[in-house]
C-alpha cells in the first residue's frame, strides 16, 4: 500500500524558551490509501494541530511532513499552496464556508481554483452535495440552513474531484447519530475508494470506523494504546 | 427479555416449528444472541403450559409446528406496549477492577485504563465492521448498533475516568 501521508517526528511549539507550548512533541505516523485513521485525545492533546500539519496548514517547528512523497517542508509557497488545493480535502473544525456563496459555489470554488471549467465544477459540486444528502439546498446560503446541513456542505467540499488526503476535524460535531454514520460511511467509502482519511473524533463510536485509532495524549502518542487498536 | 417474547414474535407472522424459528431469530438478532435448539424446545414447552401457544400437526419429516393463541397475542401486544426499567445490571468488573486499582498501592490506574480503552476500542471496531458487511438486515444492524452504544458509555467513562484522575491527586493510597 502506498503510504498518501507521512509524519516523521513531527513537532510543534508555540513560542520559545519557558513559556513555550509544546502542541505535538515529535509524533511519527502514516497513513496510506485505503486507510482510515482515527486520532483522539482530551481537548488540547494536539489533535488539530496534527492535522494542519498533515494537510500542510501549518508547517512543524522540527520533523518532517511529506504528502505523496512530496517534502512540504521543501515545498515553495506556491506548490505547497497548489498541492493543498488539489490533493487534500479538508473537513475543519468550524465549519468555515464563505458566507456570500450558495452552499453550491462554497463546495465548486476549489475546484473552478484547480483551474476546472465553472460549469464542470458546479456539476461535481451537485453530485458531491447529493452524496452527502445537501442536494436540495445546494443553491441555498450558508445562513439559510442548519448547522447540519452546513457541516454536510463543509463535507462535499472536502471530498469534490481527486483528494487523495481527506482531513477531517470533529466533522461529525452537529450531526446526529445517524447522520453521524451516513458522514462516516462516507468517508469510508472514499477510503475504499484509495483516499487517505485521518479523522479527529471525541465520539469513540465514529473512531470506531477507522482501521486505526490513534491516541494523544499531552502531544503524544500513546504507545500503549496503539498496539492494541492496530489489528 | 425474553426468547420466550421473540418466540412469540416470531409466531405472531405463522406457525412454525422449532428449527425455523431458531434460524429466524438468529437472522434478526445477528449472531450477537446464540441460541441453541434446546432452549428453543424447553421454551416452547413453558408457552404451551402457559396457554400461549399450542402444538399443531405433525408434518411429513415428524416436526411438530406450533401457533400463537389469543392470549399469547394478548401477552406479545403487553411486552411491546410496556418499557423495560433498566434490570439491576450483575455487578460489573470493570468498575469493580477500576475501584481497586485506586486503592491499591503499586497499581498504575492510568495504564489500566489505557489498555482497557483500547480493548474496549477494538471490539468496537470489530461491531462497526460487522454493521458494514453486505446484505446485513436493518433488524441485525440496530442490534449490532445498541451493542456500539453499551460500549461506547463505557468507552466514555474510561475517558471521564482519565480525565478525573489526571486532575486529581491520588487519595487514599497507603
Ligand atoms: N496559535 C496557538 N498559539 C498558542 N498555543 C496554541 C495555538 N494553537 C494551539 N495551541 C495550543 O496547543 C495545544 C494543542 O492544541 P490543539 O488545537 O491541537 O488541541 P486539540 O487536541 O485539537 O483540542 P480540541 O479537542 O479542544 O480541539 C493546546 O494546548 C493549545 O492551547
Ligand atoms: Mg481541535
Amino acid at each position: 500500500m502506498s503510504v498518501v501521508v507521512e509524519l516523521a517526528e513531527a513537532a510543534r511549539a508555540y513560542g520559545e524558551g519557558e513559556g513555550a507550548v509544546h502542541a505535538l512533541k515529535g509524533v511519527s505516523l502514516s497513513v496510506a490509501a485505503g486507510e482510515l485513521v482515527a486520532v483522539m485525545g482530551p481537548s488540547g492533546s494536539g489533535k488539530s494541530t496534527l492535522l494542519n500539519l498533515a494537510g500542510g496548514l501549518d508547517r512543524p517547528t522540527s520533523g518532517r511532513v511529506t504528502v505523496e512523497g512530496a517534502d512540504l517542508g521543501a515545498l515553495a509557497p506556491k506548490a505547497l499552496a497548489a498541492l493543498r488545493r488539489r490533493r487534500v480535502g479538508y473537513v475543519f473544525q468550524e465549519v468555515n464556508l464563505i458566507p456570500s456563496l450558495s452552499l453550491l459555489e462554497n463546495v465548486a470554488l476549489p475546484r473552478e481554483l484547480d483551474g476546472v471549467r465553472a460549469g464542470r465544477a458546479r456539476e461535481e459540486a451537485r453530485a458531491a452535495l447529493a452524496e452527502v444528502g445537501a442536494g436540495h439546498v445546494a443553491e441555498r446560503l450558508p445562513e439559510e440552513v442548519s448547522g447540519g446541513q452546513r457541516q454536510r456542505a463543509a463535507i462535499a467540499r472536502a471530498l469534490v474531484g481527486e483528494r487523495r488526503l481527506v482531513l477531517a476535524d470533529e466533522p461529525t460535531g452537529a450531526l446526529d447519530t445517524h447522520t453521524g454514520d451516513q458522514i462516516l460511511g462516507l468517508l469510508r467509502a472514499r477510503c475504499d475508494a484509495g483516499a487517505a482519511v485521518l479523522l479527529v473524533t471525541h465520539e469513540p463510536r465514529y473512531a470506531a470506523w477507522a482501521d486505526r485509532v490513534v491516541f494523544l495524549r499531552d502531544g503524544a502518542v500513546d504507545t500503549a494504546a496503539a498496539a492494541v487498536s492496530a489489528r | 427479555m425474553s426468547i420466550r417474547h421473540g418466540l412469540l414474535a416470531l409466531l405472531s407472522a405463522g406457525p412454525r416449528h422449532g428449527y425455523q424459528l431458531r434460524a429466524e431469530f438468529v437472522a434478526s438478532t445477528g449472531a450477537s444472541w446464540p441460541l441453541n435448539i434446546g432452549q428453543v424446545y424447553t421454551t416452547l414447552s413453558r408457552l404451551e403450559r402457559d396457554g400461549l401457544v399450542v402444538q399443531g400437526e405433525e408434518d411429513a419429516q415428524g416436526r411438530v409446528s406450533y401457533a400463537i393463541t389469543d392470549d399469547g397475542r394478548a401477552e406479545l401486544e403487553r411486552w411491546f406496549r410496556t418499557p423495560l426499567v433498566p434490570a439491576d445490571r450483575p455487578r460489573d468488573e470493570l468498575v469493580i477492577k477500576l475501584a481497586m486499582a485506586m486503592t491499591t498501592p503499586g497499581v498504575d490506574v492510568a495504564a489500566v485504563v489505557q489498555a482497557q480503552r483500547a480493548a474496549t476500542m477494538a471490539v468496537m471496531q470489530d461491531l462497526t465492521r460487522a454493521k458494514r458487511a453486505e446484505g446485513i438486515t436493518t433488524a441485525h444492524r440496530l442490534v449490532l448498533d445498541s451493542m456500539i452504544f453499551r460500549t461506547e458509555a463505557e468507552q466514555r467513562w474510561l475517558d471521564h475516568c482519565e480525565a478525573v484522575l489526571a486532575a486529581t491527586p491520588q487519595e487514599g493510597r497507603a
